[in-house]
C-alpha cells in the first residue's frame, strides 16, 4: 500500500503529452460469418493510440483497417479481446451505454462525408450537439464557430450539394469536432479527394483536430499523406506489421 | 432531433410531395367511395327519411322494403288507431306511376299520397309554391330534379300540367327531397287523389304513419301495435335501417363498393408505403451516420414515426379536402345530389391512414433498426 503510493509519481509522471495512452487494443480478434463461411479478419491486434497526436493506420486494402477502427469507435463488437477507451474496457459498455459513449466521446469522418443533404453546412455541423440534447439555437451558434475554424464561415448556409468534395469533407470534420470528442476516427478521409483538397483536409486534421488529450486516428492507404502522422501503425492481413518487417 | 427529422423529410420537395400525395390519393379514394356508398344507401331509404312528422311506420309484415309492399286495408288503419299509446295514425300511399307530359313522353315517377286532412309526410323544403295549394283539385308537388326532367332548365313556372292514368295533374309546388335511389321524379299529392292517379287495386293503403302519445316510448308503442294488430311496426330509424339492410342484402352494391374501398386502401397503402419506404431507403446512409454518431434506436424510431405522422396528417387533410371539394362541386349534378361526406366516413378514413402509415413506417423501421452502424465506413 505504502510502496505503491510512493511509487506512483515516478510511473505516472507526464514525460510529455504523447505518453498518454487513450485507446488500447488488447488481443482484438474479429470474425465475420457463421459456420463454414466464418472468416477471421483480425488476428489478435495489440496496439496503443496516444492522445495529442495524429495516428495513421495504414496498410493495403482489405487488411482490416476499417474493421479495426469500427471496433475502436464502438460500432462493432470484437469477437475476442477488448479495447480500453480512456480507462474503460469496451466490454463494460453494452447496448445503450455504448451508443451514449459514442455520442459523448467519438467524432467520425467518413470517406463519403455522409452529410445530410437537406441540411445546411451549419445545421449539419450542429447535429452531434443536438444528439447530446443541446438547444438548437445554442447548437447552431457553436456549429457556426467551428465552421469558421475550418475556414468555411462564408459557406455556412449552403447545402452540401452546393459545396465541393473538399469543402464537404471540411464540414464533416467540423461536425466531428463540434462536441469536442476525446476520440476522432477518420476512415480514408482523402480517398475521394484530389491531391490538393487532400492536403487541405490533412492539414486541418493536424492543426485543428489534434488537441491535448484527444486521440486522432486516420485510416489511409494514400502514401501522399503519410508525412502528417505523428505515429504510424501499419497493418497487413489482419495483423500489426512490425516496422521494417512487412516483407514475408 | 425532431427538427432534423422534419428537415430530412421536407428537404427533397419532390419526394416529400410524392409521399404526401400518395396518402392523399388513398384517402380520396377511400373517403369518396365510402361517402358515395353511404349516400346511395341513404337514397334507398329516401321515403322513410323524408317523413319527419311521424315516428312510427306500420306496414304489412310480408313487405320486404318500401317499394315492395302488400297494401293494408282501411280496417288496419282503425286498428292501429285503437292501439294503446298511439296518439294518431294516418294513411300514406306510395307507388310508381307513369306520368305523361304534353309532348307525349312517359316517365316513371314515384307517387306519394299523403293524408288529406293533416298532410303528414309532406315535403319539408319547398322551393316554389305552397303546401296549402296541395288541397286544390288535381294538385301535385314535384321534386326539383323531376321538374327539370319534364320541363327543362328555365325558371320554375307553377301551373304546368301532366297526365297520370288519364287524369290531369297540376304542379302547385316544387320541392327538394332526399333524392331517391332510382332517380325517378318524386310527386306528392293528397291520398284520395293518389288513388285516382294510379291503376285501381282493391286495397291501396301502403303504409300507416303513426305517432306515440307524449311521453310514450316509440319502441314500446311499436311492440304494442305488432302484438295487437299482427302488422309490422317500426320506428323511423328502424324503418330507415330496414330498407337499407334490404338493399345491402339483395343487391351487389355493397360488394362493389367494398371492392373499390379495399382497392383504395391497398392502392393508398402501396403508394404511400412505397414512397415512404423509398424515402427511408434513400436516407439509409444518413440514418446509419446518425446511428454511428450516437442516435439510439429508440430515437430513430421516434424520428421515423414523426416523419410518418407528418406525412399522414398532411396527406389526410389534403385527401379529405379533395373529397369535400368533390361533393361540394357536384351538388348540382342530379346523380350526386345530396351526397356529402359524413363525419363517420372521415373518421374511418383517418383510421385507414393510421394503418397505412404504421404499415409503411414498419417496413422502413425494420430496415433502419437492423442497420449496422459500421456500414457508414463502407462505400
Ligand atoms: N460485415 C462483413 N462481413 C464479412 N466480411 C467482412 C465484413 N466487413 C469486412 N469484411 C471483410 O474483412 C476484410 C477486411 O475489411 P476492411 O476492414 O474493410 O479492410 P480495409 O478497410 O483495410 O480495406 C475484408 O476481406 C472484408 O471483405
Ligand atoms: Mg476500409
Amino acid at each position: 500500500m505504502v510502496a505503491s503510493v510512493i511509487d506512483q509519481p515516478s510511473t505516472a509522471a507526464p514525460v510529455g503529452p504523447s505518453t498518454e495512452v487513450c485507446v488500447s487494443c488488447r488481443g482484438v480478434v474479429k470474425e465475420f460469418g457463421d459456420g463454414e463461411s466464418r472468416t477471421r479478419v483480425l488476428h489478435g491486434i495489440n496496439a496503443d493510440v496516444y492522445g495529442s497526436e495524429l495516428t495513421l493506420l495504414v496498410g493495403p486494402s482489405g487488411c482490416g483497417k476499417t474493421t479495426l477502427i469500427s471496433i475502436i469507435a464502438g460500432l462493432l463488437y470484437s469477437t475476442e479481446g477488448d479495447v480500453i477507451l480512456f480507462g474503460t474496457p469496451q466490454s463494460q459498455l453494452k447496448g445503450s451505454k455504448l451508443v451514449q459513449f459514442r455520442a459523448q466521446n467519438v467524432g467520425f469522418v467518413f470517406q463519403q462525408y455522409n452529410l445530410l443533404p437537406s441540411l445546411t453546412a451549419t445545421e449539419n455541423v450542429a447535429i452531434p450537439l443536438l444528439i447530446q440534447g443541446q438547444p438548437r439555437s445554442k447548437a447552431l451558434v457553436k456549429a457556426r464557430e467551428v465552421l469558421e475554424a475550418v475556414g468555411l464561415g462564408s459557406r455556412a448556409n449552403q447545402l452540401p450539394s452546393q459545396l465541393s468534395g473538399g469543402q464537404q469533407q471540411r464540414v464533416a470534420i467540423a461536425r466531428a469536432l463540434v462536441h469536442e470528442p476525446r476520440l476522432l476516427v477518420c476512415d480514408e478521409p482523402t480517398a475521394a479527394l484530389d491531391a490538393q483538397s487532400g492536403q487541405v483536409v490533412m492539414d486541418l486534421l493536424k492543426r485543428v483536430a489534434v488537441q491535448a488529450g484527444r486521440a486522432v486516428i486516420v485510416v489511409t492507404h494514400d502514401s501522399r499523406v503519410f508525412t502528417y502522422g505523428d505515429r504510424i501503425i501499419e497493418m497487413a492481413d489482419g495483423r500489426i506489421a512490425e516496422p521494417g518487417s512487412t516483407q514475408h | 432531433m425532431s427538427w432534423v427529422a422534419w428537415k430530412m423529410l421536407t428537404g427533397d420537395r419532390a419526394k416529400y410531395f410524392g409521399t404526401v400525395f400518395g396518402v392523399a390519393f388513398g384517402v380520396l379514394l377511400i373517403s369518396q367511395q365510402m361517402a358515395i356508398f353511404v349516400g346511395l344507401m341513404r337514397r334507398t331509404a329516401h321515403a322513410a327519411i323524408d317523413v319527419r312528422d311521424a315516428s312510427i311506420w306500420v306496414m304489412d309484415p310480408e313487405g320486404k322494403n318500401v317499394d315492395e309492399v302488400k297494401p293494408l286495408s282501411d280496417s288496419d288503419l282503425y286498428r292501429v288507431r285503437g292501439v294503446e299509446g298511439v296518439e294518431w295514425a294516418v294513411r300514406l300511399y306510395k307507388s310508381l306511376a307513369r306520368a305523361r307530359i304534353d309532348n307525349g313522353e312517359f316517365r316513371q315517377s314515384i307517387l306519394l299520397g299523403i293524408d288529406d286532412h293533416t298532410l303528414i309526410g309532406a315535403p319539408v323544403k319547398l322551393v316554389a309554391g305552397s303546401l296549402a295549394d296541395l288541397r286544390r283539385p288535381d294538385a301535385i308537388i314535384i321534386d326539383r330534379p323531376g321538374y327539370r326532367l319534364f320541363w327543362g332548365d328555365g325558371p320554375i313556372v307553377l301551373g304546368k300540367t301532366l297526365e297520370m292514368n288519364d287524369r290531369r295533374a297540376v304542379v302547385v309546388g316544387v320541392c327538394d327531397t332526399t333524392p331517391p335511389f332510382q332517380t325517378f321524379p318524386v310527386m306528392y299529392t293528397r291520398y284520395s287523389q293518389a288513388l285516382g292517379f294510379a291503376p285501381r287495386e282493391r286495397n291501396q293503403l301502403s303504409f300507416v304513419l303513426a305517432h306515440e302519445k307524449e311521453g310514450a316510448d316509440p319502441q314500446q308503442v311499436c311492440q304494442s301495435i305488432r302484438t295487437s294488430t299482427g302488422l309490422a311496426a317500426r320506428t323511423r330509424s328502424d324503418m330507415i335501417w330496414f330498407v337499407i339492410e334490404f338493399y345491402l342484402r339483395s343487391t351487389g352494391i355493397p360488394v362493389n363498393f367494398g371492392i373499390t374501398i379495399a382497392l383504395g386502401f391497398i392502392v393508398g397503402t402501396a403508394i404511400a408505403g412505397q414512397t415512404f419506404y423509398l424515402f427511408t431507403l434513400e436516407n439509409l446512409k444518413q440514418f446509419g451516420a446518425l446511428k454511428a454518431m450516437g442516435v439510439s434506436n429508440g430515437r430513430l424510431v421516434g424520428m421515423i414515426l414523426l416523419q410518418a405522422t407528418i406525412v399522414g396528417c398532411i396527406g389526410y387533410g389534403l385527401g379529405i379536402g379533395m373529397t369535400s371539394l368533390f361533393f361540394e362541386s357536384t351538388q348540382g349534378v342530379t346523380a350526386l345530389m345530396g351526397f356529402y361526406l359524413p363525419w363517420q366516413v372521415a373518421v374511418i378514413a383517418a383510421g385507414a391512414v393510421a394503418v397505412i402509415i404504421v404499415l409503411a413506417s414498419m417496413i422502413s423501421l425494420r430496415k433502419v433498426l437492423i442497420l449496422e452502424p459500421a456500414v457508414v465506413f463502407r462505400g
